[in-house]
């Protein structure tokens, strides 16, 4: 297996090639506002270290967020045009669930809860087992509305001070590979390539005509 | 006709996902993925629903294109795409899918401007722009006047509308006579039945003194409301085919004048119309009389092709192909508010750098 991995659904643009046993080669880059000019540069280097041709590679593995939409969709377009393209399966990743098994591996034991910053005072979060299982969400919602556990993860944990918030703050490319590697090697099916939005679009819909003549 | 340029053209600025292929001037498949149902509810386009619906739209309009030309993606010389103007999030989302097909396949990436690519389209229809060549470009988003010398690097702007597209006065009008979302082509419809003359609506901009191609159609727009509203205060019925007549007599009279009056004074003899407000009726047979008056060319795109769509993408990359231009390079961004004078965004240096970084890029 040569897994290509990448991410846009947090303030970091990272990619990663593993190639079933390890992670040969990642990049890992907090530039919330660019996604969209860096992945694929980023994907091109990442390759290139590792020494991977892209004809070479046999998977793509992509965050499918939640994560803020504009950057979360550079993403998962990406991974649907290069699995287009080169004839890739593309497996979707729980942003949450990369975020989780990172902050495992790095040595956290015990059940756990993953919160990312979702904006407008909310953020997005996963609760999960201490196996590793996802007990609840991923959901959105505000920080002083939730019950996330003794212990909690990530970006959105660190910013609203959850109980006893640590780093990761954002996912790396690298721990969302060696998931879908893991989960892949189990039998388990991995997500679509489907953007995890957890909120309706923005649109107000006008409240009728407004007059110009003075009432 | 086997040497002239195979390129794939992606569109995403707006809420019509499109995906073109053209060989040279020719029209291979032209296909299109519209949200504009999911937008007329909300009176306009909603820039959140229109790239949730690119993401989705993206991989299936590529597939339906090529297979629709009967071409492999591996045979194109090229792959272009919109990077601006237009909605920042829409753009992305194509700007990213083409990136990755360019890369994926070793293709040359040519992001390319949405102005001059509505510009370009006319050469699927009509063959090779003459050069000089005048544009009328008139849609929901745009309204201007533009002189271009070669369409891969030379667009001037001579004029643009000071605050209101044309298409955006044809969408209030439709809403104030309740006649729902897009304006354009209902707007047309009821005019059909109504007289152009029965009320005299104001022409922006239009005194000597005025800015020679401007266009201002927020007074026009707010003189029909004025109009429509005065008549249901006083319970009289509203004539909504006369009040659309006069009102799309007024924009077209505008239009249409100011173009001609550009070619006079620039010496061009050729005048293309394009953008969807291009597909109205009246305007192109008010500009096919005044431009057979003064002896000007006209060239109008079939309404299909008018409107948003990736073969217009795809016209200007085969033309940038065709001239050598430089290529982008894989950082391209998204430019919402990307200059008209900008036909394209070569990579960052040209040469030894450009070829280096693209070579670093395999
Ligand atoms: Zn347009």
């Amino acid at each position: 297996m040569l897994l290509l991995a990448f991410d846009t659904a947090t303030p970091a643009v990272t990619a990663a090639v593993h190639d079933g046993e390890r992670v040969l080669a990642e990049s890992y880059e907090v530039d919330a506002r660019r996604h969209g000019e860096l992945l694929l540069p980023t994907v091109a280097a990442v390759l290139r270290t590792a020494g991977v041709d892209k004809r070479d590679l046999t998977d793509i593995a992509v965050g499918v967020g939640p994560g803020p939409y504009t950057g979360l969709r550079v993403g998962l377009v990406t991974a649907a045009a290069l699995g287009d393209a080169l004839g890739l399966p593309v497996h979707g990743v729980c942003t949450l669930d990369a975020i989780a098994h990172q902050a495992r591996t790095e040595g956290l034991d015990g059940p756990f809860a993953v919160a990312t910053d979702a904006r407008r005072k909310e953020v997005y979060w996963a609760s999960y087992a201490a196996d590793g299982a996802r007990l609840s969400g991923p959901a959105v919602d505000r920080p002083a509305e939730i019950e996330p556990g003794e212990r909690t993860v990530g970006a959105g944990a660190l910013l609203y001070a959850l109980p006893a918030a640590s780093g990761p703050e954002h996912v790396s490319a690298g721990a969302l590979a060696d998931f879908a590697v893991r989960e892949l090697a189990a039998g388990r099916a991995l997500l679509p390539n489907a953007p995890l939005y957890l909120r309706r679009p923005d649109a107000q819909v006008p409240a009728g005509y407004k007059a110009v003549l003075p009432a | 006709m086997a040497d002239e340029p195979l390129v794939l053209g992606i569109e995403t600025s707006c809420d019509e996902t499109g995906v073109g292929i053209v060989r040279g001037t020719t029209l291979l498949a032209d296909a299109v993925a519209s949200s504009v149902n999911d937008h007329a509810r909300f009176g306009g386009v909603v820039p959140e629903i229109a790239s949730r619906a690119h993401l989705e739209a993206m991989v299936p309009t590529i597939r339906r294109a090529l297979d629709t030309a009967g071409v492999r993606a591996s045979d194109l010389d090229g792959i272009a795409v919109t990077a601006g103007p237009g909605l920042a999030g829409a753009l992305l989302v194509g700007v990213s899918a083409a990136k990755a097909y360019a890369w994926a396949l070793d293709k040359p990436l040519y992001g390319v401007n949405h102005l001059a690519s509505h510009i370009c389209v006319d050469q699927l229809e009509h063959g090779r722009l003459p050069e000089p060549t005048m544009a009328l470009l008139v849609s929901g988003g745009h309204s201007s006047l533009l002189l271009s010398s070669d369409i891969t690097s030379d667009v001037r702007p001579l004029g643009a509308t000071i605050d209101d597209a044309a298409g955006e006065a044809f969408d209030k009008v439709a809403r104030v006579l309740g006649l729902g979302f897009p304006g354009g082509p209902v707007v047309d419809r009821m005019a059909r039945e109504g007289d152009g003359k029965a009320i005299a609506f104001p022409r922006g901009l239009n005194n000597a003194g005025d800015p020679a191609y401007d266009f201002s159609f927020s007074g026009l727009k707010t003189a029909v409301a004025r109009w429509v509203e005065a008549r249901r205060r006083a319970g009289e019925p509203v004539p909504v085919a006369d009040v659309a007549a006069s009102f799309q007599e007024a924009v077209t009279d505008v239009l249409t004048r100011k173009a001609v009056r550009a070619c006079k004074d620039n010496g061009v003899d050729h005048l293309m119309i394009g953008g969807g407000v291009a597909a109205n009726s009246r305007l192109r047979e008010m500009a096919q009389q005044r431009c057979d008056k003064a002896g000007i060319v006209l060239r109008v795109p079939r309404p299909g092709l008018c409107t948003d769509n990736g073969a217009m993408v795809a016209a200007l990359g085969a033309e940038m192909v065709w001239r050598d231009r430089a290529p982008s390079s894989f950082d391209l961004s998204a430019d919402s508010s990307l200059p008209v004078t900008e036909t394209h965004v070569p990579g960052a240096e040209h040469g030894s750098v450009h070829a280096h970084a693209h070579e670093a890029l395999k």
